[in-house]
């Protein structure tokens, strides 16, 4: 469970074009479950999104994650939480180019010290599960976007994080590939992992396999369901 | 520990890729890296190999070297100087040489010659040096004629060639029986160049020498000590010179490196964006360009610093032999034998390596420190 207690998040604090993304933001991540945060442009979802996953920290207000307040924590041991309990899908997928696609899945697991040989075997097991075992030596700027997709879905769950944060994750997909997403989706969901996203795509928020949808505009919350 | 040391070799081969996706500029840059070592390698080796074996050389050269100025100017040792050096208390053996120079208009070089006591050479044979071998093309039994400054033609016959070993010092040599010497240069019987003498207690040289100024106040001692001095300043003088003359290339190094080091591109920021969000810590990605950096150094380091031992040992300092070997138009060629000096190797580690792996970690930590978000909104 996350919760956010007051989040309010300033760019350029103090400067003439001080911005503030997130202005009093109050919520709670429900464990095993779906949630989609949605909003137009500059509402603030990718804002909401890294904190959540720790990325940055909020300027002001709490973050609780399993009842520990880690908003206070330096960088180090965010990373570590980071690490450890959250795996990353970006919109732009944000693979290593001129790696492969297993050596880029295996990457999130470098620090942890794990032997390559059973790194090299979870990110097998990994690919295998996205039907994509045939394209584990390819480089991944040879891939097609729905490839580079689940290549960046195998390397969010390199760690077997407890959680998934996927910014925008249909954005750059056609209809078929967004469909096959959200089956991905749902076989990660059935699973029991707990899973936030931003998405303006309606295939996405209104798709069964979301439980809620948390609605942002300039910085609020504007609805919860 | 073990997982330690798992994360270093994962490092190490993320490293590894790094190196290999942007082939074009690390190759460039290990490339004149390596220029650069292989350059100031081969100075150092050349000249400390140089200064060695000069020192080796003369250590076997007499304590003291007596000749006679004349207006200031070096001039013949007359008869009677001989006698009243024997009666100086402390030298133990004396001798009067004849040496001389005689420049060679075919191949336009100088020569020096010699009238050796210790060795016997028959009237009208001389010995050449290996210099002579090869520019007149000697051999044992062969004939040469030189003409004298008095204009006469003396007609030799080459008994031997001297051995390569001694090359530093023989390379031009001519030696000749003293009478041949003489008639030669018109010296006169009792007359010398010099007279080399050694002195039974190496702590009385100096006072040996004070001794020599008053009995013959005409005179000039020369001490071993000074010569060899006079040697080492030589070749810190030609090195110098060398690395004044390679100074802007270093410059030019540095420069460079700088920039390749410290400019990081777009995409090399973007991929610190994408570590750092996945779960590298901030010193994971410093450590990884660390070894970046030592790799490429030393490898540099390692590559330049063999190409200039095979440089200066195995081709004999092809490139710098005319600025740092000597003066004299006959370059004596020789292969000298490989001396290294360890704190030579560390100083130039030092100053190749260090720098760089320095400068690749000052822009890394900067890029390795902001927020990692920023990835998100890439």
């Amino acid at each position: 469970m996350i919760e956010l207690t007051q989040i309010r998040k300033a760019f350029n604090q103090g400067k003439h074009n001080e911005y503030w993304a997130l202005d009093g933001i109050d919520l709670a991540i429900p464990d095993k479950q779906v949630t989609a945060l949605r909003g137009p442009s500059g509402s603030g979802k990718t804002t909401l999104l890294t904190i959540l996953g720790c990325l940055a920290r909020p300027t002001e207000g709490r973050v609780r994650l399993k009842g520990e307040d880690i908003s206070g924590l330096p960088e180090r041991f965010l990373t570590e939480i980071r690490r450890q309990t959250f795996g990353f899908i970006f919109q732009q997928f944000n693979l290593i180019r001129g790696l492969s696609a297993i050596e880029n899945i295996i990457l999130p697991a470098y620090p942890t010290g794990q032997p390559r040989k059973d790194l090299l075997l979870k990110a097998e097991a990994l690919l295998a599960g996205v039907d994509l075992g045939h394209r584990r030596n390819a480089k991944v700027e040879w891939l097609s976007g729905g490839e580079q997709q689940r290549v960046a879905i195998c390397r969010a769950l390199i760690n077997d994080p407890e959680i998934l944060i996927a910014d925008e994750p249909t954005a750059n997909l056609d209809t078929r590939l967004s469909k096959e997403f959200l089956g991905i989706l749902e076989k990660l969901a059935d699973k029991g992992r707990t899973i936030v996203l931003t998405s303006h795509d309606p295939m996405v928020v209104d798709s069964s396999v979301v439980n809620r949808v948390v609605s942002l505009r300039d910085g609020r919350i504007v609805d919860a369901k | 520990m073990k997982i330690w040391i798992e994360k270093q070799q994962h490092l190490i081969d993320f490293t590894l890729a790094s190196l290999a996706r942007r082939k074009l500029k690390n190759l460039g840059l290990l490339t004149v890296y390596t220029l650069l070592v292989f350059v100031l390698a081969s100075v150092a080796l050349y000249t400390h190999a140089l200064r060695t074996e000069a020192q080796k050389v003369l250590a076997g050269s007499p304590e003291i070297v007596l000749q006679r100025l004349v207006a200031g100017r070096h001039d013949l040792i007359p008869p009677g100087y001989l006698e009243q050096i024997g009666r100086i208390r402390g030298v133990q053996k004396m001798e009067g040489r004849l040496w001389g120079y005689y420049y060679d208009n075919v191949v336009k070089a100088n020569y020096s010659f010699m009238a050796p006591r210790d060795l016997n050479i028959a009237r009208g044979e001389i010995i050449v040096g290996p210099a002579l071998e090869r520019s007149r093309g000697l051999a044992a039994g062969n004939g040469i004629s030189f003409r004298s400054y008095s204009g006469e033609l003396h007609t030799f016959i080459v008994a031997d060639v001297l051995p390569q070993t001694s090359e530093l010092v023989s390379a031009d040599l001519v030696l000749m029986h003293e009478a041949d010497f003489r008639a030669f240069f018109k010296i006169p019987d009792g007359h010398y160049n010099d007279i080399a003498m050694s002195v039974a207690n190496p702590q009385e040289v100096r006072n040996v020498a004070i001794k020599l100024l008053t009995t013959l106040p005409d005179s000039r001692p020369i001490l071993r000590d000074e010569v060899l001095r006079t040697y080492a300043s030589i070749f810190d003088w030609r090195e110098g010179i060398m690395l004044a003359l390679l100074s802007a290339a270093i410059l030019a190094f540095g420069i460079f490196a700088w920039e390749k080091a410290a400019g990081l591109s777009a995409e090399e920021k973007r991929e610190i964006g994408i570590l750092k969000a996945i779960g590298w810590e901030t010193g994971d990605v410093i450590k990884m360009k660390f070894w970046e950096g030592l790799l490429i150094s030393l490898l540099a380091f390692l590559l330049g610093y063999v190409a200039a031992y095979l440089h200066v040992f195995h081709m004999d300092a092809i490139l710098f032999e005319p600025v740092l070997k000597g003066w004299a138009v006959l370059y004596p060629r020789f292969t000298l034998p490989p001396h290294i000096d360890g704190l030579q190797v560390a100083t130039l580690f030092f100053f190749t390596v260090f720098p760089y792996t320095a400068a690749v970690l000052v822009p890394i930590w900067r890029a390795a420190t902001t927020d990692p978000d920023t990835v998100m909104r890439s």
